[in-house]
Formats: structure tokens, C-alpha cells, sequence
């Protein structure tokens, strides 16, 4: 498996940036030519992975928030979404469907969603360095006919 | 971004746009604010103009049918895109009995 293409974003964790975030990785994806169904997928799990930078590592407070996406020649793209935040304290706990340390009517759906939505979720998580949540999705339409360059 | 309209028994929620994190707090306010004066017995989320939600707007809706509980009425949800209806099957909002 070698790596075709990649992209690294560094933008502010402002909750207005959720929108570009999940528009600019699934413009890079779109070279892979996903389904609509396969592109929403992508967008509404790093919306999820987004969003808990802002809301959770950094608390509102501000800070960086780094992705960087990879498509492979095998027609899978891995997507990384970093924080420089609080880190969780138990990663097994946190992705739990239904928990949430909360506030503002958090559903505690987040991983939930980007476990379901990706082929594969991995967190790596340092209390007071951050986390790196990992995702993988195969684009079955490119992994069946033509294999990226 | 929102329309909100009152019929009767009924104040429905048009929403537009994309709904995520960013969007809630607002969309938030300006809903219990109508429903807050108003009291109607049935609160409608009309999705039809939403392409795109997160688990936020799953946190939207539960925040919504706690606030009708407590103000004596209900809430539904209508006109959900199928990408849309894959979050919300997750979160079980379905046995609430909210989903049209
Ligand atoms: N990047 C992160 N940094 C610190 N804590 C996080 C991060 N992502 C998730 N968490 C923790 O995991 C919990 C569950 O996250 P999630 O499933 O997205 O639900 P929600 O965001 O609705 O709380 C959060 O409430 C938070 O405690
Ligand atoms: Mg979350």
C-alpha cells in the first residue's frame, strides 16, 4: 500500500471552521470518486471529530486543530484529525455511544457516528498533551475499477 | 435560516442549511423562545431543507423533546433524508416515537 496523495490543514478551533473542515477533506476525497452516500459519510464523521476539538480538547477556549488526510493506492483515504488539547483520561469510556462529559446538549453520539460512518476509528489520547483520532474508509466504486495514481 | 410558523395547536420549524455544532446554539434559542411564549401542543422539526446533520443536531432534537415534555406537548420530526436518518437510527431517537 503506498500513499498517492496528501493534504495537511492547520486552522483555528472556532466552531465556524466546523463547515470547512468537513467541505475541504471532502473536496480532496472527491478524486477518489465516492458515492454521495460515501462522501457524506466522510463529512459527518470529521464534523464529529471536529467538533470534539473545539468543544472538548480546547473547551472554547481556542487553540490549533491539524488534519491530515492520505489516499492510498489501494482506494482508501486516512483521515487524522489532531488537538493540542486536555486529552481523555479513558479513551475506552469516552467512545462509549451515549457518554459525554457534556454540556450544551451534547448527544454523546460522536464516536458513535465515526465508528459507524468509517471502516476504522483508532484514538490516541495524552491527558494535557491531546488527541489523535484516526479514520479509514475504503471508496469501494475505486477500489473495485480504477486504482488512484 | 429558519422559518418558524404557527397553525393552530402547531409551531413547525423549518430548518435550512447544514446542521451542526455551530449552527445549534442559535438554532436553539430561537426555538425555545417560540415555544417558550407560544406553548403549542405539537412542535414540528421540518427537515426537508437539510442536507447534512451531525450527532449535534441529535442533541438538538433531545433538547427539544425534553423542552415539549415539560411545556405538556409533543414533538416530530419530519421529512428526513436518508444520510440524515443513519444518525439518527444510532441514537434511538426512533423509540421516543418523534420519527414521522
Ligand atoms: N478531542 C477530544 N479531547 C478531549 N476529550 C474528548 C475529545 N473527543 C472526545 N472527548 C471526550 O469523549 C466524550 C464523548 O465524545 P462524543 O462521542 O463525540 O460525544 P459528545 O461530543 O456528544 O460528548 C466527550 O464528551 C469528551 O469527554
Ligand atoms: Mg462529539
Amino acid at each position: 500500500m503506498n500513499i498517492v496523495n496528501e493534504m495537511n490543514l492547520n486552522f483555528e478551533a472556532k466552531s465556524i471552521n466546523e463547515s470547512f473542515a468537513r467541505s475541504a477533506v471532502s473536496s480532496f476525497v472527491l478524486s477518489l470518486d465516492p458515492t454521495i452516500a460515501e462522501l457524506s459519510d466522510i463529512k459527518t464523521a470529521v464534523s464529529e471529530a471536529v467538533t470534539n476539538c473545539i468543544v472538548h480538547a480546547y473547551g472554547y477556549q481556542g487553540g490549533t486543530i491539524y488534519i491530515n488526510a492520505r489516499i492510498t493506492d489501494t482506494g482508501r483515504i486516512i483521515i487524522k484529525v489532531r488537538d493540542k488539547g486536555c486529552g481523555i483520561p479513558d479513551v475506552k469510556q469516552a467512545m462509549e455511544p451515549l457518554y459525554t462529559t457534556g454540556g450544551e446538549e451534547r448527544a454523546g453520539l460522536g464516536f458513535a457516528v465515526m465508528q459507524s460512518f468509517m471502516d476504522r476509528v483508532q484514538v490516541r489520547s495524552a491527558v494535557l498533551k491531546g488527541t489523535t483520532v484516526t479514520m479509514e474508509k475504503a471508496i469501494i466504486r475505486c477500489a473495485k475499477n480504477e486504482r488512484p495514481q | 435560516m429558519v422559518e418558524i410558523e404557527r397553525d393552530n395547536d402547531t409551531l413547525t420549524v423549518k430548518l435550512k442549511g447544514d446542521i451542526d455544532h455551530h449552527r445549534c446554539a442559535d438554532l436553539r434559542r430561537k426555538i425555545d423562545a417560540r415555544a417558550d411564549s407560544e406553548r403549542p401542543k405539537t412542535l414540528i422539526l421540518d427537515f426537508s431543507c437539510v442536507q447534512f446533520m451531525d450527532s449535534s443536531g441529535v442533541g438538538l432534537v433531545m433538547g427539544r423533546y425534553r423542552q415539549m415534555s415539560l411545556l405538556g406537548g409533543r414533538l416530530k420530526v419530519i421529512n428526513v433524508n436518508d444520510n440524515i436518518n443513519r444518525v439518527f437510527r444510532l441514537s434511538g431517537l426512533e423509540s421516543l416515537g418523534v420519527m414521522e
